[in-house]
């Protein structure tokens, strides 16, 4: 359906190890993410898929491994140089600030590519008022393309679950980012909220032209939206590949159902 | 300029007018991107030439139907406009219609071009692309999401727009004289009616019927181009479109767009309105937030809205009627206007409201009431999509609650044995499209239109509507049963939101009752009553007895009015679901199908006049995303007190 086109790969994971004392949470963890892809990474609880994102977005730092990102090699980096890289993410619970409206939140999504200092903004002094009406013109277009313009001034924690996280998504685009990850963007939704979502993430990667990283549970959506899938089980890497061969790989359904020892 | 306005027989004509006379003046704002958007006359005039240029290029000729799909946009509007200037004939479809009823329509006038909003409505006409040989074109304005849509029939707005600008450029005197060719008494526009029975039929309407009703009108009520008016119904409906579009070009006033159909209410408090049309349920909506919120108000604050209120309800009206009132209860709703109804028509957005209609179906009198004792000029409305909307208009300073005032200047009224009334006026339609029998049906030789409904007209020369011609009935102890009359007073309460009453041709009047779930499950959070859904809620004993409620309220109101006093409801039942457009059990404009309900319930109105307790009742249900399940369950049926005509006391 879709007429994009998956290019080069932008970014890849190799051989990525990461220990908390004697836990293993992944284990040779190696796999690439081309240009403009939806890339899922499954596995059953515990399996290492958000430790996977936290070492993406710099918040955790492997003891091993490379990821190379946009032909830049790094052994670790901070979630700031990261997102300075252009990589976004939400979380799964969500981090929204619950006191401030929609609005303001999708704002501090454009933190860091706000160049005026705190001076210049509170004087409202020429430049500091450009780009001020730049930056709301972005969220305003990302209020728009989400389809949030009714609760635009409505503070973010008296949103129902399945808005904030549309909020949610909605700053991480704001940053304008290369490559985002979701994790678990649907989890806990009803049907027409997951619906909603899965036409929004699609739309953002079309629209934008946005690489996808997300993790999910729900497997109809994984296999109805996602260009390859990731496979982690206990930390290991069991199976990559497109949809179609993931459902028929026996090592994951031998990780999902359990196996008769 | 010094062109006399009233020699301007076609919109296209006083568009240019417009843009000539008040070039600078704003014609249509719309909210993007969270700022008001400002097209002028002069702007608009400019859009709709370029944009007429295009459309010729693509083959749109005069006698051309075109079908529009969409919400109030100053794109939606400026095509209708270009169609227009090249003579073609607008036809505008329902935005919120499911595919299939958008076929008749472009099947009946054999439509070659459409104009669609968004993806949305792309869909849905490429969807039926197939029965309807004659699309050829579909022009979409909102490009979001049809970025990889290949289809040869579509074509980007912008580069219509593009496309004609050049061609104006290279030849500005043929839209020039296109425009000049147009007179009054060609087609300006199809509206095809929502048809509460049978099919579709188009409504042909002439400029003249168009132009001279709104030119009739605003003269009569003094609009003029200081006005401003929020578009929030769907264009498709004549009731928005003659606000819209038709009054504003020949009054040259400024309508506003909002930003999605779910900031309405934001919206109408930026703009706020001067002049407001919208549909008795609208008003219905909003009293029942207000009430919602008043629940949930602080004691003081309750306290000070119900003493104001009784004021309000004894002299509000007289007041703004400038009719003699009491020093000290002036003084009072001085004091009301103050902390009360001026903060509520601030937060109603009708702060700046001078004239308000409502119309297209009776409004409950307490609703009514209700608006105009907190100062908003709320008037009613009688028309129809075959008289292009006024017929009748309860005049400023005389207004009676239950009628819908005098014919205004050019209307002529009669009635027929039956009651059913007649109308001939200058803004009775041409013809149905293509269909001379049901034409011929509704309009006599002499040129009366039939309408349908059955009423009569009061000594002071004010038309009072009953209800539709066909629905008026009789108890079997030939007491008038009116169900639009009892169902509109079920529905003034904010719990209950729709209602069915059955009694024609039997001994008693019975209820199917629509629960109102904001409002209700407002009122169930409050008592903790856990529940899962709309069919859980209207299940509970403790909603049976709230209806209950109401219900007996009602009754001890029709106690009090002899001639009906018998046609209190003597049971009831809460239906197991919302009744929906979706599954033909309302109209596109939400009016009850009461036959096709009758029938489909037919279950539920046998034990309704049975002795039972209960009713078992087994639906197809369909969710909102296509998927369809089973429901079944047993419905309870209850008992409402009734009271003696004599004995009966009027309920506050």
């Amino acid at each position: 359906m879709s007429g994009r086109s998956v290019g080069e790969v932008t970014l890849s994971v190799e051989g990525v190890s990461l220990a908390f004392g004697g836990v293993k949470a992944l284990t040779e963890v190696s796999f690439d993410v081309r240009e403009h892809e939806v890339r899922a990474i499954i596995g059953p609880n515990g399996a290492g898929k958000s430790s996977m994102l936290n070492v993406l977005n710099g918040v955790y730092h492997p003891q091993k491994g490379k990821i190379r990102f946009r032909g830049n090699e790094f052994t670790d980096m901070d979630s700031h140089e990261a997102a300075s890289l252009g990589i976004a993410r939400t979380f799964q619970n969500i981090a929204l600030f619950k006191g401030m409206t929609v609005l303001d939140n999708i704002m501090t999504g454009r933190n860091l590519k706000m160049h005026c200092g705190v001076l210049q903004q509170a004087l409202w002094l020429g430049p500091a008022r450009r780009e001020e009406l730049e930056h709301r013109r972005a969220a305003e277009e990302i209020i728009d393309f989400l389809e949030i313009q009714h609760v635009r001034k409505t503070p973010v924690g008296r949103l129902p679950y399945g808005l904030q996280k549309r909020v949610e998504l909605g700053r991480a685009l704001a940053a304008e980012p290369l490559l985002l990850l979701l994790d678990e963007p649907m989890a806990g939704m009803n049907l027409e909220e997951k619906q909603d979502m899965c036409r929004f993430v699609l739309d953002v990667n079309d629209h934008y032209g946005t690489t996808l990283v997300l993790i999910e549970h729900d497997m109809g959506v994984v296999m109805d939206i996602s260009d390859r899938v990731v496979v982690l089980d206990y930390g290991r890497k069991i199976a990559d590949g497109v949809p179609e061969e993931i459902k028929n790989n026996q090592k994951v359904i031998d990780a999902y159902l359990g196996v008769a020892h | 300029m010094g062109t006399d306005i009233a020699s301007l027989d076609t919109f296209p004509k006083l568009l240019m007018h417009h843009a000539l006379a008040r070039g600078a003046r704003p014609a249509i704002r719309e909210k993007d991107l969270g700022i008001w958007q400002t097209w002028t006359w002069k702007h608009f005039a400019d859009e709709v030439r370029f944009l007429a240029c295009g459309l010729a290029s693509q083959g749109v000729k005069r006698g051309d139907h075109l079908a529009l799909v969409g919400a109030n946009r100053p794109r939606f509007y400026a095509t209708m406009a270009a169609a227009q200037c090249l003579g073609a004939i607008p036809v505008p479809l329902y935005q919120d219609a499911v595919a299939t009823e958008m076929a008749f329509p472009i099947q009946n006038a054999s439509i070659a071009f459409a104009y669609a909003e968004d993806q949305e409505q792309v869909d849905k006409l490429l969807e039926i692309l197939p029965q309807c040989l004659s699309l050829q074109k579909i022009c979409f304005d909102d490009p979001r999401g049809l970025r990889h849509y290949a289809q040869r029939e579509l074509v980007p707005y912008d580069r219509l727009l593009e496309a004609g600008r050049e061609d104006y450029r290279r030849d500005p005197a043929f839209i020039e004289s296109e425009i000049a060719k147009g007179s009054g008494s060609d087609t300006a526009a199809m509206f095809f009616t929502s048809g509460t029975t049978g099919v579709a039929k188009g409504v042909v309407l002439t400029y003249t019927n168009l132009v001279e009703r709104s030119r009739v009108v605003a003269e009569w009520e003094g609009i003029t181009d200081r006005d401003v008016v929020l578009a929030f119904m769907p264009p498709a409906w004549i009731g928005q479109n003659i606000f819209s579009y038709a009054q504003p070009l020949v009054a040259g006033y400024c309508i506003c767009c909002p930003e999605s159909a779910e900031t309405v209410t934001t919206d109408m408090r930026e703009i706020g309105p001067s002049y407001y049309f919208a549909p008795p349920r609208v008003f219905e909506a909003l009293l029942t937030q207000v009430s919602v919120r008043m629940d949930d108000a602080s004691a003081l604050k309750r306290a000070l809205y119900r003493t104001f209120m009784r004021v309000a309800q004894r002299v509000g009206e007289r007041i703004m009627e400038g009719k003699s009132v009491g020093l000290v209860e002036r003084l009072l709703y001085w004091i009301g206007d103050l902390v009360v109804y001026g903060p509520l028509r601030n937060v109603l957005g009708m702060s700046r409201i001078r004239i308000a209609y409502t119309g297209g179906e009776a409004i409950g009198p307490d609703l009514f009431v209700f608006y105009r004792s907190i100062g908003v000029n709320l008037k009613q409305l009688y028309g129809s999509t075959e008289t292009s909307v006024f017929v009748c208009i309860q005049p400023n300073d005389r207004v009676k609650s239950d009628t819908v005032g005098p014919a205004i200047p050019g209307v002529e009224l009669k009635f027929t044995p039956g009651r059913e009334l007649l109308i001939r006026s200058p803004g009775l339609f041409k013809e149905y499209y293509k269909n001379p029998q049901a034409t011929a049906e509704a309009k006599d030789a002499e040129g009366w239109f039939h309408t349908g409904d059955a009423g009569f007209v009061d000594p002071d020369g004010h038309l009072k509507i009953i209800d539709r011609a066909k629905d008026v009935g009789a108890l079997t102890d030939g007491t008038l049963f009116a169900p639009k009359y009892l169902e509109n007073k079920l529905k003034f309460f904010p719990h209950i939101r729709e209602a069915v009453c059955f009694g024609h041709g039997r001994d008693q009047v019975c209820a199917f009752i629509n629960i109102d779930p904001d409002s209700v499950g407002n009122w169930a959070e409050k008592r903790s009553m856990a529940y899962s859904g709309y069919t859980d809620l209207a299940s509970r004993d403790e909603v049976y007895d709230l209806v209950r409620d109401c219900i007996e309220r009602v009754n001890a109101d029709l106690a009090g009015e002899p001639e009906i006093a018998n046609s209190q409801i003597h049971r009831f039942l809460i239906l197991h679901k919302e009744l929906d457009a979706d599954d033909g059990e309302l109209t596109r404009t939400r009016k009850v199908r009461r036959r096709h309900i009758s029938e489909k319930y037919d279950a539920l109105v046998q034990a309704l006049y049975s002795a039972r307790q209960s009713v078992h009742v087994e639906a197809q249900i369909r969710y909102e995303d296509g998927r369809s399940g089973t429901y079944s369950a047993d419905l309870k049926i209850r008992d409402a007190k009734v009271f003696a005509p004599a004995a009966g006391k009027r309920a506050a």
